[in-house]
């Protein structure tokens, strides 16, 4: 195998890292948003992501919608799901012990499993791709066209966001809450509501990976879980609560599970996330980009 | 202005404090003198609407507003510097401010904030820096005018002596004499008694969580008792709380 076969070689696997990487950190963002707002992991983060594929599906094959509307009702239903289970699971226990709302997501990531089971069956349900046509060559590596829509609907989402949290009263308000709840509520921010609207978004953006990845991997009831344990890892990984910290972790996790499959085995891919995020807990707990924080009295 | 009757507050099951009266008339600087652990930051946590009362009532301008969140009591004209100034910190001294005026929603700010930077002209030249990297008093002096931002008519002021050079606090306090002779309402806690009591009309000492005296404050600061446990009379300082 000559070298430049190889690092073309190098280059697939780099191409499915940043593909993966991209749906991490969407994932990953998830995560933190709503930690920002409760100081809290939603581990229901990796439902957000199964619905959307779930829904999306579902309007595309039932309801007969082209495939864009069908993208778009999904988000929508999908964050009107995550809306009513703050308002009517979480709400109640905002300000209370935060181990009580953990558990109040791990039940709620349960009860989302089984209500989508019911709903839409167990068999794996798949979307065709949003754009026809063959792989893109660069050299000797391929990428996927729907590759090409994760890419674009990624950026375009963390880009939403970046302009949100950096320009708008909303964003400047979630930013202040995330730093100190109580002195945020003191210039008058109503920190409740933010949890309602984190979660909306949190939904958002999990749907938003769910179902433009699902074309490549198909989708099914009980995907949430291992990504959410991905999103969660690539999460840690970055440095939890800042949004930039989690687009890097799930990129940087991406492309770790790519080289693990490269150079060890695609065996041990999804204990990659598993290791990450050990380590980064033993070894640096405030992430790559995290500050150790103080904690205050 | 501010009516507190009864008023029992604490943490848990810990109660703090212990059937508090006071009162505050308009335009009037009222201080809350004790030893640290007294209850004077507990007390102005709940007149900022950040605890809750277990009992009790709190009045504004004759409204009831016991148990009103704070997040609604700034929007009625009632804004705290809490201990500790809890700042945004990563945040600029500009989205600091911008920050105070959140409950006015998208009202034209441009007036308050030349105010606060003819008060504090440190804050204009420091805008654009983070400010968690401002000096003790600078964030002293952004703490209250995040909070004077909101258009307050009663300013609760948690220790904002603390930690702070005395050259520093003679000029917090100055613009605090200011927004007084303007209308401001005040009410201030302060560990550093002498300072508070010559600043204020009217005092109340707290310990343990109850208020034991009250007065003038020139009176206050006559007291034989106050002058030897809080103003620094020697041994009894120590034991004071």
């Amino acid at each position: 195998m000559g070298s430049r076969e190889v690092s073309w070689e190098l280059l697939q696997f780099g191409v499915a890292g940043l593909k993966n990487g991209a749906i991490y950190a969407l994932v990953a963002l998830g995560f933190t948003i709503v930690y920002a707002s409760t100081n809290v992991i939603n581990f229901a983060q990796g439902e957000f992501y199964m619905l959307g594929g779930m829904f999306a599906t579902f309007v595309f094959a039932h309801l007969g919608l082209p495939l864009g509307l069908a993208a778009v009702a999904a988000v929508v239903a999908t964050a009107a799901t995550a809306v009513v289970f703050e308002l009517l699971a979480v709400r109640p226990r905002v300000g209370g012990d935060p181990m009580t709302i953990i558990i109040v997501t791990v039940g709620g990531s349960v009860l989302l499993r089984s209500l989508a089971r019911h709903a839409f069956g167990s068999d794996e349900l798949a979307l065709p791709a949003f754009s026809q046509g063959g792989s893109i060559m660069v050299g000797g590596a391929a990428i996927d066209r729907q590759t090409l829509w994760v890419w674009g609907i990624a950026a375009l989402a963390v880009a939403a966001l970046w302009v949100l949290y950096t320009r708008t009263r909303l964003g400047r308000a979630m930013r202040a809450t995330a730093v100190d709840g109580e002195a945020a509520r003191l210039v008058g921010i109503d920190t409740r509501l933010l949890v309602t609207v984190s979660f909306g978004l949190a939904a958002v953006l999990g749907a938003v990976a769910g179902l433009v990845v699902t074309p490549l991997t198909q989708t099914a009831y009980d995907v949430g879980a291992a990504i959410g344990l991905k999103g969660f890892a690539a999460a840690i990984l970055g440095g939890l609560g800042n949004p930039v910290a989690a687009v890097v972790g799930g990129i940087v996790l991406g492309l770790l599970e790519s080289l693990s499959v490269a150079f060890i085995s695609s065996t041990y891919k999804d204990a990659i996330a598993l290791a990450v995020l050990l380590l980064v807990l033993f070894l640096r707990p405030s992430g790559l980009l995290g500050r150790t924080r103080r904690e205050k009295v | 202005m501010l009516e507190v009757a009864g008023l029992c507050a604490g943490y848990g099951h810990v109660r703090v404090l212990e059937d508090v009266s006071l009162s505050v008339g308009e335009g009037e600087c009222v201080t809350v003198i004790g030893a640290n652990g007294s209850g004077k930051s507990t007390l102005l946590k709940t007149l900022g609407g950040l605890l809750r009362p277990s009992a009790g009532r709190v009045a504004l301008e004759g409204a009831d507003v016991t148990g009103t969140p704070a997040e609604k009591l700034v929007r009625r004209g009632v804004a705290l510097v809490p201990e500790g100034r809890r700042l945004f910190g990563p945040m600029s001294v500009a989205e600091n401010l911008a920050l105070g005026a959140y409950s006015r929603g998208k009202a034209s700010t441009a007036e308050d904030l030349e105010r606060v930077h003819t008060l504090f002209p440190v804050l204009a030249e420091r805008a654009s820096q983070p400010a968690a990297t401002l000096s003790g008093g600078e964030q002293q002096m952004l703490a209250i005018g995040r909070a004077l931002m909101s258009r307050p008519r009663l300013l609760l002021l948690d220790e904002p002596s603390l930690g702070l050079a005395p050259k520093v606090i003679a000029s917090i306090f100055a613009v605090l004499e200011e927004l007084r002779a303007a209308g401001l309402t005040i009410l201030l806690v302060e560990q550093d008694a002498r300072l508070a009591l010559r600043h204020a009309d009217r005092g109340y000492v707290m310990r343990t969580g109850r208020v034991v005296l009250s007065g003038r404050a020139a009176e206050l600061a006559a007291n034989d008792d106050v002058r030897l446990i809080y103003l620094g009379g020697g041994y009894g300082r120590d034991t004071a709380g």
